[in-house]
């Protein structure tokens, strides 16, 4: 795997691959010594183009375990803010010896740019490209459903047999896009939950089954609830009339969260808006795998950073 | 020498015969006989055409001659077969005033390469408040007949209402783009399954259509002129249908993209694919192409629109809309309307030359390659076979969507007011064509 853009043209082997080699991170973890040699003189570079704190934290520490030399690009104050292109950041990063570029952009196809446009021959891993996707996040989610699923017993499965409502404003997120197509690649069946407002348009198309209403896709006992971040801004655009509105109707209220299975994981990738898309009763719970997808998507991120860096330059020699 | 004669082309890909060429007009047709101070044209096996007119062409200047001037924009124009080009209002300085105008319409004169008739914008700054000067506009020398905000639709009612009934005061038109600006906040591309996959804003048909319901509907309640620039929906073809239906002034252009390309080309997030209105579905290119075949969509506009590189190497949501289209709009119209045998030479001598010309009420276009017409004129070669490459531009910009494209056929000449600006395949020098321009209008005077 030369880059990672993009859930969509992962295939199911190669899915549970890097699930697998996350596995191998995660027991790293508990070692007295928790690095390991494996990117030893490789440099990852984070560029960030949007201020995501744990995300970024996120990749640098699981460069750092890896033993590459890490150096993180935030636009705020960098020359990007001086004006800057895409094209001369990624090449000067490039000139100073990056082996892997981990961008994350506010502009959908940032990734993709980065990794075909022939400016440069780094390796690119999105980190989150506008409103397209996240896949690194994607892939921690199922690595965290297997986790809770199958224990011990993980290695080698994919979700087959997992029901998983994602709930929210799938239109404007690149976590949903990410998580739809790999988790049915995975096996598992996705039903997607929010008004029509915020589905995208074509979403007929997609491997899932649409909801406008929260309470017959909880009816199905889901495996995974997954709730999406609201925006605060979309509440002004007219996409629905008041957070309080959007609480009662597409919210895991307590009295919802209540009703649901005992072994139903409740998901979100963070930061939570308590009160709004997600009640302090079921992220406080211990259905709630929100820390635990912190945890794990440095492991996630140690496995792809392993595959795409570590794994070619042996193809090399 | 001081004519031409362009011997054995098939006049509108009907008729064999030689065209003689003396004082900026055609002398005569038929089968003739070179005389001594004549520069032969050999134009066996090639088609003439009236000079073509584009009445939507970006060229820029003043005030963006980074990305094209009227110079360099006038030599893309002819070397893509085109005498008259309508220079789009979204200057700096707009072209919101007489002399701006002016300025721009002598420029074209003074270069030569083609014709070049000034866009006047409605309002003023293209800001959508208060009208621009239009009297002074269409009285100057640069005789504007057409006004456009391109790129900002004229969205209020009223003041559409009222720009349609002044400027028929000097018998002209509104060519509008029609965009509903609130469907479109941030739009990127066709709004379908490929826009939410991909992640882009999308730019919904229901935007465009909208604009053009509620226009036609002023139209006829005004009883005014209205065009409609770069039609790029099906729906938007049903529309015009109707209003032409029911006697209702409006005429309407499509681009040589949108007859060709579809939003798939979005996926590789490209930004040279990335234009206003967007490329849409395969269904909307048929329904174009049938629309401009049966007349609906009466004529082939460019919107050449030049870019500086940096506006389209950056991604997709930061890149400016566009794409040059001079060049390549012949060839792409023979691919996909000769070819395809959906229209005639002849009709595309009209969809390219006399129609859009009659539009933008300029004159020497309606009796083509006849007696006493002015002499524009442009030879084809309808059995050429190319990739196309920024290499064929001649532009001072590459944003071109067609590079690695196959199109067929290839503008050999263009004769613009009996001046040769084209000549096998190669722009004329720009000093020569400035000077053979000057004697031309010297001895027009005389």
């Amino acid at each position: 795997m030369k880059h990672l853009l993009s859930t969509r043209d992962l295939d199911r082997e190669t899915a549970v691959g890097i699930l697998d080699i996350a596995e191998d991170m995660a027991r790293t973890a508990d070692r007295e010594v928790r690095k390991l040699p494996t990117l030893r003189g490789k440099t990852v570079v984070n560029l960030f183009f949007e201020d995501s704190t744990r995300t970024r934290l996120s990749f640098e520490s699981a460069a750092k375990r890896l033993s590459a030399d890490v150096i993180t690009f935030s636009a705020k104050g960098s020359s990007v803010s001086k004006g800057e292109s895409l094209k001369d950041t990624a090449q000067t990063l490039q000139a100073m010896g990056a082996d892997a570029i981990v961008v994350r952009h506010h502009g959908s196809g940032a990734a993709h740019l980065l990794a075909h446009a022939g400016w440069i021959d780094a390796h690119v891993l999105n980190a989150g490209d506008g409103t397209h996707e996240h896949p690194t996040q994607a892939l921690l989610d199922a690595f965290t459903m297997r986790q809770r699923r199958y224990g011990a017993d993980s290695r080698g499965r994919d979700l087959s047999g997992m029901r998983v409502v994602i709930v929210g404003d799938v239109v404007h997120s690149r976590v949903a896009r990410s998580n739809v197509w790999l988790l049915s690649t995975l096996g598992a069946e996705v039903h997607l939950v929010a008004p029509r407002t915020l589905l995208p348009s074509g979403v007929e198309s997609w491997p899932v089954t649409v909801h406008e209403h929260l309470e017959p896709a909880l009816a199905l006992d889901p495996d995974v609830v997954m709730m999406l971040r609201v925006q605060q801004e979309r509440m002004h655009a007219a996409f629905f009339p008041s957070g309080r509105e959007y609480a009662r109707e597409w919210g895991l209220t307590a009295e919802r969260f209540a009703a649901l299975g005992p072994d139903t994981m409740v998901m979100h990738p963070g930061p939570m808006n308590r009160g709004l898309e997600i009640s302090s009763a079921a992220a406080d719970s211990s259905a709630s795998t929100v820390l635990a997808q912190v945890t794990n998507g440095v492991f996630i991120r140690m496995a792809v950073l392993y595959l795409l860096v570590a794994g070619s330059s042996e193809e090399r020699a | 020498m001081t004519g031409l004669l362009i011997r054995g082309a098939t006049l509108l890909g009907e008729t064999r015969e030689d065209i003689r060429i003396r004082g900026g007009r055609i002398a005569a047709t038929g089968r003739l006989n070179a005389e001594l101070d004549e520069r032969v044209i050999d134009a066996d096996g090639l088609v003439a055409l009236p000079g073509l007119v584009d009445l939507h062409t970006h060229l820029r200047e003043p005030g963006g001659e980074a990305s094209e001037t009227v110079l360099t924009g006038t030599r893309a124009a002819a070397a893509g077969g085109y005498t008259a080009v309508f220079a789009m209002a979204n200057t700096s300085p707009v072209a919101d005033t007489a002399g701006v105008v002016e300025q721009v319409h002598a420029l074209g004169l003074q270069h030569g390469f083609a014709t070049v008739r000034p866009i006047g914008a409605v309002t003023v700054g293209l800001e959508g408040e208060r009208l621009s000067e239009i009297g002074a506009m269409a009285r100057s020398r640069a005789e504007v007949r057409v006004f456009s905000d391109d790129g900002r639709c004229v969205h209020d009612a009223l003041l559409m209402r009222r720009a349609l009934e002044y400027v028929a005061t000097f018998d002209g038109v509104i060519a509008q783009h029609a965009q509903e600006p609130r469907l479109t906040e941030g739009a990127q591309m066709n709004e379908g399954a490929l826009s939410g996959e991909l992640g882009l804003a999308g730019w919904p048909a229901v935007a465009e259509e909208s604009i053009i319901a509620r226009d036609v509907l002023l139209a006829q309640h005004t009883g005014a002129r209205l065009h409609v620039c770069h039609v790029s929906t099906a729906g938007s073809v049903e529309v015009i249908r109707w209003a032409k239906a029911r006697g209702i002034a409006v005429t309407a252009e499509v681009t040589p993209h949108h007859l060709l390309l579809t939003e798939e080309l979005a996926r590789g997030y490209d930004a040279r694919f990335k234009v206003n209105p967007p490329l849409r579905r395969d269904d909307d290119v048929r329904a174009l192409r049938e629309a401009l075949a049966d007349g609906t969509i009466d004529i082939v506009a460019t919107d050449h629109a030049p870019h500086p590189a940096e506006a389209k190497e950056c991604t997709w949501a930061e890149a400016a809309f566009g794409m040059v289209g001079l060049e390549s709009a012949l060839p792409v119209l023979q691919t996909t309307m000769i070819e395809t045998g959906m229209l005639t030479w002849e009709q595309v001598a009209r969809v390219m030359s006399s129609a859009p010309a009659a539009i933008g009420r300029l004159n020497g276009y309606a009796d083509p390659l006849t007696e006493g017409a002015p002499a524009n004129v442009t030879l084809v070669d309808p059995a050429a076979r190319g990739t196309w490459s920024t290499g064929d531009l001649r532009g001072r910009s590459t944003n071109t969507p067609y590079a690695g494209v196959d199109l067929a056929g290839a503008i050999v000449s263009t004769v613009h007011g009996g001046v040769a600006t084209v000549l096998d395949g190669a722009l004329r020098p720009a000093d020569e064509v400035a000077s053979a321009a000057a004697r031309q209008r010297e001895a027009a005077r005389g």
